[in-house]
């Protein structure tokens, strides 16, 4: 009773401090009047940019393509309502369903010479867009590639095309390292269906995987990529393997296990081979080391043969978003540099989770040049995130406006932001 | 003669259902004892084996990892579950209309009474309540595991 009535006097107290922490702005250099009118949607973002949020709950928003007319079309992982497509027409500062379609989930959609390209985790179809880029019959759209290899496990299938009619989709590895299909670690037989880059005619119908050509190997599982047009050149993002301290305790500890590997950018060319699952990338020492799987010992480094990364980034961030910059709107520095959407990790518990933010990479001449930077973070809704179940919002598909303004989507509750730079 | 003799079984009586009853908590007290101690061993496997992908929460990863928490899987057929951890589990799940890609991996290294820990553990946290699997049962299931 006595420790009853005393915690009932100390409680209320206690909540007081919390309550100040949480209702303090987050950031004191911007003016107050903004923070009151938007908040920037909950993101923090350099000075100069701003942040609406102009559709919310769509469903499980993976990538998306934003039309020459300001339209927004948004895969969705699932079906919602039997749809899994939505066409978004923008209004004001709200972007609102005007239609839905496709009876399909999946991850990857982007437009290409009048067609919008789409993708289950086993199919890719197109649909002929009208001269305002709307889709002219949503119930009919034509198979390029059925039949993938999708076998639950990194079996989202992103898409992008070049400027000479192909199509460039990710068949990820459905495992994290193998192990399972090459218990003795002679060689990893399934690189000859997945863990890898296809690539297919855009405009031929009815293609299998057997059909198109295994254009990189090596690559684990690939969630974000794009076509660098300054250097005409696919470049992906590969999630890193899993595991390292749970499967090896003797080599790697608790904390090495939740910041490594590195999550790699690769600048692809035809029959690279970035080398899992018989290595991984150290972002800290910059090396290509042997996985353990494979004879190594967190110290031996890997033949030399396989493909560098072209830029790293700390480990299990969930890189599921990729888009080169080719607007005016934002400053300069930003022209054709990269950002990336990092979904946000799982692997690192029982350590803190990391990610969940929008990274800037900047370009020179085509490379990665000098180090990245956050550029929008806030989206999981804590400083601190101790499981993913936690975050309100994780950030996963990038596409830049008519405008040079930039798009991103949340895949939990299905937020579309939309990125400004005000001047 | 005979009241005595009525009188010493009632005495006896009396004291062999003190005796009884006396046994019978000692045994509740003692199955509460075992389960608390299976309990916080089982946390320990979690924490060494299950935690990264189905975090400290029980929830999981969206998408990619079941949750633990009230699903049919946890708490219903006891021998089902045990096969789970033994065989690993790769197919498709459906709870509260999502579905997970995730495969999981077997884990028949982990000893029957590991696997029974962690198991009690699982049925009686993130909100779960559920009785105890015990070594035995796993010594069972993992004798008539065709895999």
């Amino acid at each position: 009773m006595k420790i009853n009535s005393l915690l009932s006097l100390v409680l209320p107290l206690a909540v007081i401090p919390a309550l100040i922490l949480t209702t303090q702005p987050k950031n004191n250099d911007q003016p107050k009047k903004h923070i009151i009118a938007a908040d920037n949607a909950g993101l923090t973002l350099p000075a100069g940019f701003g942040a609406d949020m102009i559709a919310d709950n769509l469903g499980g928003a993976r990538h998306l393509a934003v039309t020459p007319q300001g339209d927004i079309y948004v895969k969705l992982s699932d079906t919602k309502d039997g749809k899994g497509i939505l066409f978004l027409h923008q209004n004001g500062d709200k972007a609102e369903v005007a239609n839905s379609f496709g009876d399909y989930g999946g991850t990857g959609i982007t437009i290409k010479n009048g067609y919008l390209y789409a993708s289950s985790n086993e199919a890719i179809y197109r649909y002929k867009l009208n001269d305002k880029n709307e889709v002219i019959d949503p119930a009919s759209p034509e198979t390029i590639v059925s039949g993938l290899t999708s076998h639950r496990t990194h079996n989202s299938k992103s898409i992008v095309l070049d400027n000479e009619g192909n199509i460039y989709t990710n068949v990820g590895a459905y495992t994290n390292i193998c192990s399972e299909f090459d218990p003795k670690g002679t060689g990893c037989p399934i690189l000859n269906i997945a863990g890898g880059i296809w690539v297919f005619k855009a405009d031929k119908l009815n293609q299998k995987q057997s059909d198109g050509i295994r254009f990189a190997t090596g690559l684990r599982n690939v969630v974000g990529l794009d076509w660098n047009q300054q250097d005409n050149q696919l470049f992906v993002m590969q999630h890193g393997r899993d595991e390292l301290h749970n499967l090896f305790p003797n080599i790697y500890t608790v904390h090495q296990s939740a910041i490594l590997p590195a999550e790699c950018m690769y600048a692809l060319k035809k029959d690279d081979n970035a080398g899992w699952p018989y290595l991984y990338y150290d972002w800290q020492t910059h090396k290509k080391m042997q996985g353990p799987e494979y004879g190594g010992d967190g110290k031996k480094e890997a033949d030399s043969k396989y493909l560098n990364p072209v830029a790293a980034y700390p480990g299990h961030y969930a890189p599921d978003g990729l888009l080169f910059y080719t607007g005016n709107q934002f400053p300069a520095k930003y022209k054709n540099g990269a950002f990336i959407a990092f979904h946000g990790s799982w692997n690192r518990a029982p350590e803190p989770q990391a990610g969940y933010c929008v990274v800037f990479q900047p370009f020179k001449n085509g490379k990665p040049d000098g180090d990245w930077e956050v550029f929008a973070d806030g989206f999981s809704g804590s400083k601190s995130l101790a499981q993913p179940g936690d975050a309100i919002h994780r950030p996963c598909g990038l596409a830049q406006g008519p405008d040079g303004s930039l798009y991103v989507s949340d895949d939990v509750k299905g937020a579309i932001y939309k990125i400004t730079y005000k001047k | 003669m005979r009241v005595k003799k009525i009188a010493v079984i009632v005495v006896l009586l009396v004291l062999s259902s003190t005796y009884l009853r006396a046994q019978v908590k000692h045994k509740v007290l003692h199955h509460h004892v075992n389960i608390a101690a299976s309990i916080a061993r089982g946390q320990q496997v979690y924490i060494q084996n299950c935690l990264t992908c189905h975090q400290a929460d029980g929830k999981g990863v969206q998408r990619m990892n079941p949750p633990l928490i009230q699903t049919t899987y946890v708490l219903g057929d006891k021998k089902k579950l045990i096969t789970i951890v033994l065989n690993g589990f790769n197919e498709d799940v459906q709870i509260n209309g999502q579905s997970f890609s995730n495969s999981m991996t077997p884990h028949n290294s982990l000893s029957d009474q590991q696997i029974a820990d962690v198991l009690t553990y699982v049925r009686n946290s993130f909100t779960n309540k559920a009785s105890a699997v015990t070594a035995a049962q796993v010594k069972l299931v993992r004798a008539s595991n065709t895999k």
